[in-house]
C-alpha cells in the first residue's frame, strides 16, 4: 500500500516536473492511425500542404501550361510509358488521388520518409524523388497535363 | 498513519524530490564559466552553434567558416587560391576571378575578413577579406558564401592595412604595406626616399549590391602602412592607419626600421576628402586594376580592366590627413565600440597607448603640431593621448571590445590576453594562449556592437597542442569565455592556413538567408542546357561544345562519338536538381585542370583537350544516390584528321 503511494507520488512528481511543456495533448478524438502514425486522410491524400481536393472537368490550358513545366523539371526522370530513374505516369490519376500526386511534388522529401506505398516505392526505384523548386500553382498544372496523359481515366475526389 | 508509515513516506518523498531535481539538471542548458568547459562548447549533434567565426586563410589565400562555440568546421571558401575541390579558379565560369594587371595569379595571402555593417553593427550581408600579396580584395556574399568579387588595388605593394570598414559600409580601405615607386618605374632601390611612396585606398562599396570602385586613393609619404580601423559614432566620417618605419630603410628594417621611438597612427577625414572631390581637387593618375564579378544568372565572372585612379594629395587638401605619433613600430589600430579610443598596439613597446578622439579634434584646433613629416602635420603625442596602458605583455598587437567596457590586447611575445579597463586603463586580468597569439576575435569585436560572450585567439605557433603531423602543423586557436570577471580558456581547435584575423556574428544574422539552390527559370548561362531535350555536342573548327545536364542518375548525352586529337572540348554542364545539397561533380580523364562541382540549377565548364585516341570515361564524383555508381559515360577520341562526324546520345 504505502510503496504504491510512493510510486505514484514519484511518478507524479517525476512527469509534472520541469514546468510540464512536454506532456501530450488529451486524446479524446485521435482518429485511427496507421501502424506508421498517419491518418486515413494521409494515407490517401499524402501528406504535406495539399488536403483533398475535387477536380472539375478537364482544363485544357491548364494542362498545356502543366506540360511546359513537365518538360522543365521532370523528364529528366520521368517517362510516360516507361520506366526511367522513377515510374512511368500513364495513368497515375487513377492509382493516386489528386491531393497525393500534389503532395508528392510538393513535399518529397516528407512522403518517402513516411508514406508506407512512398517508402515501398523507394526500395524499388532506389532513388528517391526529389523536390524540383515547383509552386503550388505549377504542382496543380502537372496535375492537370497528367490527366491527360492516355491511360488516365477520371481522376476521384 | 502510524510513525512507520510516516518514516517511510518521508523517504519516498526525499528520494521523489531528489530524482526531480536530478530530472531538471539534465535538462537545463550548461552555464558557461560553471567549470565543465566540455558542456561549454558542447553542439548537441543536430543542434546549431550560436556564432559563425570566419577565420583568414592566411598563405592558403582562403576563408574559414567555423561554428562556435564548437569550433567545428563548415567549409574553406576559396577566394584568393584555386580550390580543385570545386573547380573555383580552375573551370570557365570561375578563371576570371583571379584576373589582375599581371595576369591570372592563382593564389594570394588573405589576412583580414571583416563583416559589413549597417549603423555600426554587423548585418550579415558581405564578409570582404584582403589579398595581401598582389594587391586585392574580396567580397565574398553571405547568402551563397561564394566569392562575389575582387577588386585590384594599384599603386600599392603589399595590401596588408585592408580592408577595415567604415561603419555603414560606405567604404572598405586598403593601404600599402610596402612602398613602391608610384606609378611603377625602373630606379634603385636605394633611392626609397626619393621615389616610393604610399597610397590609403578608399573603396566605395555600393549599399545596394555591394559592388566595389576605388572612389579615390591619397598619396602617402614611404612608410610601411599596416593595419587601419574605421571610425564610429563621435569619430564616424574618420579612419585610422598604422604605419612604422618612419626611418624609411629599405634594407635590414628589423634593425633600420626600428630607431625611432615613436611612428604614427594616421587620421584620415574621409567625409573631408569626399568634399575635395565634389570640389575637383582630385587626380586621374595611372593605376591599371582589374574588377571581377561573379554573375550568378549566368554563373560567370565579369572582367573588368580600369586604367586609372583618382587620387588625393596632403599638400592640396589640408585638414585631409593627420599623424599622430604612436610608439614604436605599431601594430594594430583599434577604435572602441563607442568610437572614442583608438587604441595602437605598439609592438615594439612597453605600453599600449590610447588616443581620445575628442582630444585629437581640440589638438587640430589648437594646432598642437610638433612638426611635419611629408607635408603631413604631426600632432603633440600628450595632445591626443587618453592613457597609456602599462604591464600589458610583451609585443603587443591587436586589441578586441566587449562592449561592457572591457578591451582585450594579444601580446605576441609573452604569449597572453590581457584584458584592461577603457578609461581606467587597469590591468584586471590575463590569461596565457598556446602559443605566440597573433589576432584575437570577439565576435562584433570590430564593431559598435560586440558580443561579448567569446574571444577566438589566433595563435601563431603550435608545437605540442596536437597528435603531431610531422613537420607542417595545423594553426591552433583557442576560445576564451569572457562573460565572466575571469576568463577561462574553453577549447582549442585547429584551423585551416594561418588565420590572421577573424570575424563572428551571431548565426541567426546570417543562417536563415542563406540559398539553397539557382533557380534554372533565371539560368541564363550563354551554353545553359536547362532540358535533356536541349542536351547536344556542337563543333565550331576545332571547338567541340557539350552541352551536358545532369540529374540524379544520368548525364545526358552519356556517349559521345566524333572527338578528334587536336580538339577543344567544352562541357558545359548544367545540374538539373532543384532540391538543396544535391550537387553534382564531373569529372573527365585526362582532364589538366580540376573537376567541376555543379550546385543545383548551375552551369559550369570543363575544358579539355584530348591527347591520346581511345575511349575515356567521366562520371560524377559527389556521392549523389544509390545509382550514383552509374552516373558515367564515354567519349570517343579519334585520330587527328579522322572523318568521323559528332554524334551523341
Amino acid at each position: 500500500m504505502i510503496k504504491k503511494i510512493g510510486l505514484v507520488l514519484i511518478t507524479a512528481l517525476v512527469l509534472m516536473n520541469c514546468g510540464g511543456g512536454d506532456s501530450e495533448p488529451a486524446k479524446a478524438a485521435t482518429p485511427k492511425l496507421s501502424p506508421e502514425g498517419l491518418t486515413q486522410d494521409q494515407i490517401k491524400h499524402g501528406i504535406g500542404p495539399i488536403g483533398s481536393l475535387t477536380l472539375g472537368p478537364q482544363d485544357e490550358a491548364l494542362a498545356s501550361k502543366g506540360a511546359e513545366v513537365f518538360e522543365l523539371k521532370c523528364v529528366a526522370c520521368h517517362k510516360v510509358n516507361e520506366r526511367l530513374v522513377g515510374p512511368p505516369l500513364a495513368g497515375v490519376t487513377t492509382r493516386r488521388s489528386p491531393a497525393f500526386i500534389m503532395n508528392m511534388i510538393l513535399n518529397p522529401d516528407e512522403m518517402v520518409k513516411k508514406h508506407p506505398e512512398v517508402k515501398a516505392m523507394l526500395a524499388e526505384f532506389y532513388v528517391p524523388m526529389t523536390f524540383q523548386n515547383v509552386t503550388e500553382d505549377d504542382a496543380r498544372a502537372i496535375l492537370e497535363y497528367l490527366r491527360t496523359l492516355k491511360g488516365a481515366e477520371a481522376p476521384e475526389a | 498513519m502510524n510513525k512507520t508509515m510516516m518514516r517511510v513516506v518521508g523517504v519516498i518523498l526525499v528520494i521523489a524530490t531528489f530524482l526531480l531535481i536530478s530530472e531538471c539538471a539534465k535538462k537545463e542548458k550548461p552555464i558557461l564559466g560553471s567549470g565543465d568547459a566540455a558542456s561549454a562548447v558542447y553542439v548537441a549533434p543536430g543542434d546549431y552553434d550560436e556564432f559563425y567565426a570566419f577565420t583568414s586563410g592566411g598563405f592558403s589565400g582562403q576563408l574559414g567558416v567555423y561554428g562556435l562555440p564548437s569550433g567545428r568546421l563548415f567549409r574553406e571558401i576559396p577566394v584568393f587560391s584555386v580550390d580543385p575541390e570545386n573547380g573555383y579558379g580552375f573551370n570557365e565560369e570561375t578563371k576570371d576571378m583571379l584576373k589582375t594587371s599581371f595576369g591570372y595569379i592563382p593564389w594570394d595571402d588573405s589576412h583580414h575578413p571583416e563583416l559589413s555593417q549597417t549603423d555600426g553593427v554587423t548585418d550579415g550581408r558581405w564578409i570582404f577579406i584582403n589579398g595581401n600579396n598582389t594587391p586585392r580584395i574580396a567580397r565574398i556574399d553571405l547568402k551563397n558564401f561564394e566569392t562575389a568579387e575582387i577588386i585590384e588595388i594599384p599603386n600599392s605593394g603589399g595590401n596588408h592595412g585592408s580592408p577595415f570598414i567604415t561603419q555603414n559600409s560606405e567604404y572598405v580601405v586598403a593601404s600599402t604595406r610596402f612602398s613602391v615607386p608610384i606609378p611603377q618605374a625602373d630606379v634603385p632601390i636605394d633611392s626609397y626616399k626619393e621615389n616610393f611612396g604610399g597610397t590609403i585606398s578608399f573603396i566605395k562599396v555600393n549599399p545596394d549590391d555591394g559592388h566595389m570602385n576605388i572612389e579615390f586613393q591619397i598619396i602617402v609619404p614611404g612608410y610601411d602602412y599596416d593595419l587601419a580601423s574605421g571610425g564610429k559614432g563621435p569619430s564616424h566620417g574618420w579612419a585610422f592607419f598604422t604605419c612604422y618605419n618612419t626611418e624609411q630603410a629599405n634594407t635590414l628594417l628589423e634593425v633600420n626600421a626600428s630607431k625611432n621611438d615613436k611612428d604614427f597612427i594616421a587620421a584620415v577625414n574621409w567625409k573631408l576628402a569626399e568634399k575635395y572631390l565634389a570640389e575637383g581637387k582630385g587626380k586621374v593618375r595611372p593605376g591599371e586594376h582589374y574588377t571581377n564579378r561573379m554573375n550568378h544568372t549566368t554563373h560567370s565572372a565579369v572582367s573588368t580592366r580600369n586604367k586609372t585612379v583618382v587620387t588625393l594629395d596632403p599638400a592640396d587638401c589640408p585638414g585631409l590627413i593627420y599623424y599622430m605619433p604612436t610608439p614604436k613600430s605599431p601594430h594594430g589600430v583599434d577604435v572602441d565600440p563607442s568610437g572614442e579610443y583608438i587604441v595602437g598596439g605598439g609592438k615594439l613597446a612597453a605600453v599600449v597607448s590610447v588616443h581620445s578622439f575628442s582630444k585629437m579634434l581640440k589638438a587640430i584646433e589648437d594646432e598642437k603640431f610638433i612638426g611635419e613629416a611629408g607635408g603631413i602635420p604631426v600632432l603633440d603625442y600628450d595632445a591626443t593621448i587618453a592613457g597609456e596602458v602599462t604591464n600589458v605583455g610583451l609585443g603587443p598587437l591587436h586589441t578586441e571590445f566587449d562592449g561592457k567596457g572591457n578591451a582585450y590586447t594579444s601580446a605576441f611575445i609573452t604569449s597572453e590576453v590581457v584584458k584592461w579597463k577603457l578609461g581606467t586603463w587597469e590591468v584586471v586580468d590575463r590569461i596565457p594562449t598556446y602559443y605566440s597569439l597573433g589576432h584575437l576575435m570577439i565576435p562584433g569585436g570590430g564593431s559598435m556592437k560586440p558580443w561579448g560572450k567569446y574571444l577566438v585567439g589566433l595563435n601563431k605557433m603550435t608545437k605540442d597542442r596536437y597528435l603531431s603531423t610531422g613537420p607542417e602543423l595545423a594553426h591552433a586557436a583557442q576560445l576564451i569565455d569572457i562573460s565572466g570577471e575571469k576568463m577561462k580558456l574553453l577549447l582549442d581547435f585547429p584551423t585551416v592556413g594561418e588565420p590572421h584575423y577573424a570575424q563572428g556574428i551571431p548565426a541567426d544574422l546570417v543562417h536563415p538567408n542563406t540559398t539553397k539552390i539557382y533557380e534554372l527559370e533565371h539560368n541564363e548561362h550563354p551554353y545553359r542546357a536547362v532540358t535533356e531535350k536541349e542536351a547536344r555536342v556542337e563543333r565550331v573548327g576545332n571547338e567541340v561544345h557539350v552541352y551536358m545536364t545532369t540529374i540524379r542518375t544520368h548525364f545526358k548525352p552519356d556517349n559521345i562519338e566524333g572527338i578528334k586529337v587536336g580538339d577543344v572540348v567544352y562541357f558545359h554542364v548544367t545540374n538539373l536538381e532543384q532540391d538543396w545539397d544535391i550537387p553534382h561533380g564531373f569529372a573527365m580523364q585526362g582532364a589538366r585542370n580540376s573537376e567541376l562541382l555543379v550546385m543545383p540549377g548551375a552551369t559550369n565548364t570543363l575544358r579539355w583537350e584530348p591527347k591520346k585516341v581511345g575511349v575515356f570515361p567521366f562520371y560524377c564524383t559527389d556521392f549523389c544516390s544509390a545509382l550514383h555508381q552509374e552516373m558515367q559515360g564515354y567519349v570517343r577520341v579519334s585520330p587527328k584528321g579522322s572523318k568521323l562526324p559528332i554524334s551523341f546520345n
